[in-house]
């Protein structure tokens, strides 16, 4: 029996991790992930609001999990990567459908939806966004 | 935003006190802390009676023994009553930051004698619990969630750095061949054993490209010191240690919200304003415990320290410039990989080991030293302390 | 008119062939069919969800439109608490819409398509989306478990931008316990044989008969036919019963490349049809649920098929789409191995 939080804990993350909703300010045009309240760059000058994301981007770093935490043996070996989506936001995410030695820096990726973990065989599932090779996009 | 840095009065370090680092089933949280208090009172000639302050670094005694609330424990248990205790918490640098508070009680006039310490107590959970707990060092909701863990994320460091630079799995390798080779000099160190770059490469690999043998260990342990003004401690010991600067800085809590994913820019910062405070450069530093809670960070430590160019940091490992007896000595202790890395311990432990190599107490590992600097990370680097230490 | 007005399927990439099957088992059966296998972080609902949000893309319409979604499956992930709100949450869709969950074996979503029919023509919904999703549970070691696959498919009806018209539908239903699935245990028991004659084929032919009756067509009016396909030889015995010409079942034939999707199987099958099918043609779809019933459509493909299909990938690419497991990693994915550390 792993950890398990209370189910508002995740709830009231599921929009923005379902849809990949971000914030970007509109005083210096950056853009985050997850969503933020204060723009880092501008602070109180910053004016943010919501924008989603199009779940299009490129592996910028990777690695492969070997010893899992609690709740991920079964996913194990997963390929865990820092994407950074074509707005310029970069975010840690997995990727799926993919054998890890068919993964590279620069790699085309597109965002999809999957099971993040269960929360042990009785709790709630928790579903989000992971990464697939996006084979329409141009390689290199 | 510099620090103002307007000290009243210089601040020294008269005692010293460590546990044997390891797995202590014999031994719970409380049970460390005493014994290296007693140790560092011992050391310090004082009776205990002096102390006005107790700092202690815990990361996570809540979820590691379900013990919060430890700055009161300790003081109980230390017979320290009723002075006042406070706990600091910056993931793996809560024990420098625990230096950093007691630091600036003394320099500011507001206390003569602090004890500062730092305990873990990691084997009290099963192997993925304690996983559990250090994936709190990153960001739960946006890293940890995701199924990263600890070495996960300096893994993607390591990919990205040898992506971008020449640094090769056998850098990394040599880093914790270097530090085993110390850490069997250190009767205190968790490993004594001497190692091989084969013995590394072959070992299970963890997250690529880190193998077992490239991360720091589950530990328990504590180290404590005592700090007091420098006018006492003229009084009171044959050997005082100088702290000549403390600094700290912040990133980005998050390893993917950064724009350089090689540069752990708290580092940067907390030595800048390290090296201004005790008017030296980088090169001045004889002797460093830096964090290596990774192979990667140690090379990380090097050019972010500015002991090298940034990419370079291979370099100074190929050419057995870190080792003991090259240019630049690092974690003549065995670092966090053959010392062990209890992790609120961690940055109060390369103290003890920094101001027995000034006293010219270190034996097998003694460098010829004047300035020694300590570096403590917390998380993957969105806490940073540096503190330079002189005789 | 109400009909189709954007489709999608999702296939996941995995494939294990029936061969690898067999070798476990000490079968010689022949043949090189092999079937789809949702990954060990996929299930019925994250394949619902990648399906919707395909469908969505070839719609156009905004999520917010839509008034109603209906997911049905034999392998919801939760006994309680429906799949159709997390869908409904992440294509963004909520809060006002009615949303539930459908289970009739095979046939919950051509079931759900009927549902959000009914909404539709009697103007309580604008739009509606019903899916078809599953990972159909495989007894190791039966016969089942050769085609037992995994796969989605959606599909979002209304009465504007309709790319092909519901003409009729009909259904054929009776208490036939041919297959069956009780609370709580991990695979479904069937009747063997008996899962053919008084089941599969009395229900498909009758419904089918039905349609073309209440609606006074013939075999000949229609350009495709997509039966349930639990396996190869059924629905071509069907085709040859009925004296439907072998060309006009092919193109939704997709049973030997990836396996009994369950809930989505005629879904994916029609969207196979649908990606190639053109202005002016009849698609004939009798779906098969076991316990059991059949629901059988008619549908005209519009000249709108052309300006919508493009915006999602073809069935036939996401069958090309494959890597390939081994049982060992299959028993894996599928959560064979009982009591493996979590």
């Amino acid at each position: 029996m792993s950890r398990e939080f209370a189910v508002p804990f995740h709830w009231r993350r599921f929009r923005e991790r379902y849809q990949l909703i971000g914030s970007k300010c509109e005083h210096c045009n950056g853009v985050f992930y997850p969503p933020r309240i204060v723009c880092p760059r501008c602070r109180r000058r910053g004016k943010v609001k919501s924008i989603k994301l199009s779940g299009r981007g490129r592996v910028y770093t990777y690695t492969i999990i070997r010893t899992p935490p609690e709740g991920f043996k079964i996913y194990t070996p997963y390929i865990i990567a820092i994407v950074e989506l074509e707005e310029g936001a970069k975010i840690l995410t997995q990727i799926v459908d993919c054998m890890p030695d068919e993964v590279y820096i620069g790699m085309p990726v597109k965002a999809c939806f999957r099971k993040i973990k269960e929360e042990n065989e009785s709790g709630i599932i928790l579903y989000g966004f992971k990464f697939k090779p996006d084979t329409q996009a141009k390689q290199g | 935003m510099n620090a103002s840095f307007k000290p009243i009065r210089k601040v020294a370090i008269i005692g010293i006190g460590i546990t044997k680092f390891g797995e202590h089933w014999d031994k719970g949280l409380k049970d460390l802390a005493i014994e290296a208090g007693i140790k560092a009172v011992e050391d310090a000639g004082i009776s205990g009676d002096e102390i006005q302050l107790l700092v202690g670094g815990n990361m996570s005694g809540g979820l590691f023994a379900g013990q919060e609330h430890g700055s009161a424990l300790l003081a109980d248990y230390l017979g320290l009553n009723p002075i006042p205790a406070i706990r600091t918490e910056a993931a793996c640098a809560s024990g420098g930051v625990a230096l950093r508070v007691g630091y600036m009680a003394i320099a500011s006039g507001m206390y003569d004698f602090v004890a500062v310490g730092g305990v873990e107590k990691m084997t009290d959970v099963y192997g993925p619990q304690a996983m559990n707990t250090l994936a709190g060092a990153m960001d739960f909701e946006t890293e940890a969630y995701y199924g990263v863990t600890f070495p996960g994320i300096y893994a993607l460091i390591a990919k990205r750095h040898m992506h971008l630079y020449k640094t090769k799995q056998e850098h990394l390798a040599m880093v914790s061949v270097k530090n085993h080779e110390h850490g069997a000099r250190n009767p205190f160190a968790q490993y004594q054993k001497r190692i091989k770059v084969e013995d590394v490469l072959s070992s299970p690999l963890v997250a690529d490209p880190l193998h077992v043998l490239d991360c720091s260990p589950i530990t328990d342990g504590a180290a404590t010191i005592i700090l007091t003004t420098a006018e006492n401690a003229k009084k009171l010991s044959d050997t005082p240690v100088y702290i000549i600067a403390s600094a700290q800085a912040s990133d980005t809590l998050s390893l993917y919200a950064r724009n350089d994913l090689t540069t752990l820019s708290a580092t940067v910062h907390a030595a800048r304003e390290a090296y201004r405070q005790a008017k030296i450069k980088a090169s001045d530093v004889d002797v460093a415990e830096v964090h290596d809670c990774f192979t990667i960070a140690e090379i990380l430590a090097y050019e972010d320290l500015g002991f090298i160019k940034k990419g370079l940091g291979w370099k100074l490992i190929e050419e057995g410039e870190t080792m003991i007896g090259g240019r630049i000595p690092v974690n003549p202790s065995g670092g966090l990989k053959a010392k062990g890395h209890p992790v609120g311990a961690t940055g109060v432990a390369q103290i003890v080991e920094l101001v027995k190599q000034l006293r010219g107490e270190a034996g097998k590992r003694q460098v010829d030293a004047e300035i020694a600097l300590a570096h403590n990370v917390g998380g993957s680097g969105a806490t940073a302390t540096v503190h330079i230490l002189s005789r | 008119m109400i009909g189709i007005v954007g489709y999608g399927a999702y296939i996941p990439v995995w494939r294990i062939k029936n061969s690898e099957i067999a070798k476990v088992w000490g079968s010689n059966k022949a043949g090189d069919a092999e079937k789809a296998v949702a990954g060990v972080d996929e299930d019925t609902t994250t394949m619902a969800v990648e399906a919707s949000i395909i469908a969505l893309s070839r719609s156009g319409i905004d999520a917010k439109k839509i008034g109603a979604i209906y997911v049905g499956s034999e392998s919801h992930p939760y006994a309680v608490k429906p799949t159709a709100s997390i869908v409904a949450e992440a294509i963004g869709a909520t809060p006002e819409l009615t949303a539930a969950d459908f289970e009739f074996a095979c046939k919950a979503g051509t079931a759900a398509w009927q549902a959000v029919c009914g909404l539709i023509a009697s103007g309580k919904i604008e739009y509606g989306l019903a899916v078809g999703s599953d990972t159909a549970q495989g007894r190791p070691g039966d016969e089942l478990e050769y085609t037992a696959a995994s796969g989605a498919g959606a599909y979002i009806f209304g009465e504007k931008g309709v790319i092909a018209s519901l003409d009729y539908t009909c259904s054929f239903t009776t208490d036939t316990p041919d297959f069956w699935r009780r609370e709580g245990e991990l695979y479904p028991r069937h009747g063997g044989r008996f899962t053919g004659e008084p089941a599969y084929f009395k229900h498909v032919i009758s419904a089918t008969k039905l349609l073309l009756e209440k609606t006074s067509t013939k075999i000949e009016d229609y350009d495709y036919f997509i039966f349930h396909q639990p396996n190869a030889k059924f629905p071509l015995r069907v085709a040859k019963i009925l004296g439907i010409p072998k060309e006009k079942i092919m193109p939704g034939f997709i049973v030997n490349e990836i396996g009994n999707t369950y809930s989505a199987n005629v879904q994916i099958a029609l969207a196979a049809v649908l990606d190639i099918a053109m202005p002016g043609e009849k698609i004939l779809v009798t779906s098969f649920g076991s316990g059991a019933g059949s629901d059988s459509f008619s549908f005209t493909v519009t000249n709108k098929i052309e300006e919508k299909r493009h915006k999602g990938v073809p069935v036939r690419e996401l069958i090309k789409n494959k890597k390939y497991i081994d049982y060992a990693m299959y028993a894996k994915f599928r959560k064979k191995l009982r009591g493996a550390t979590g």
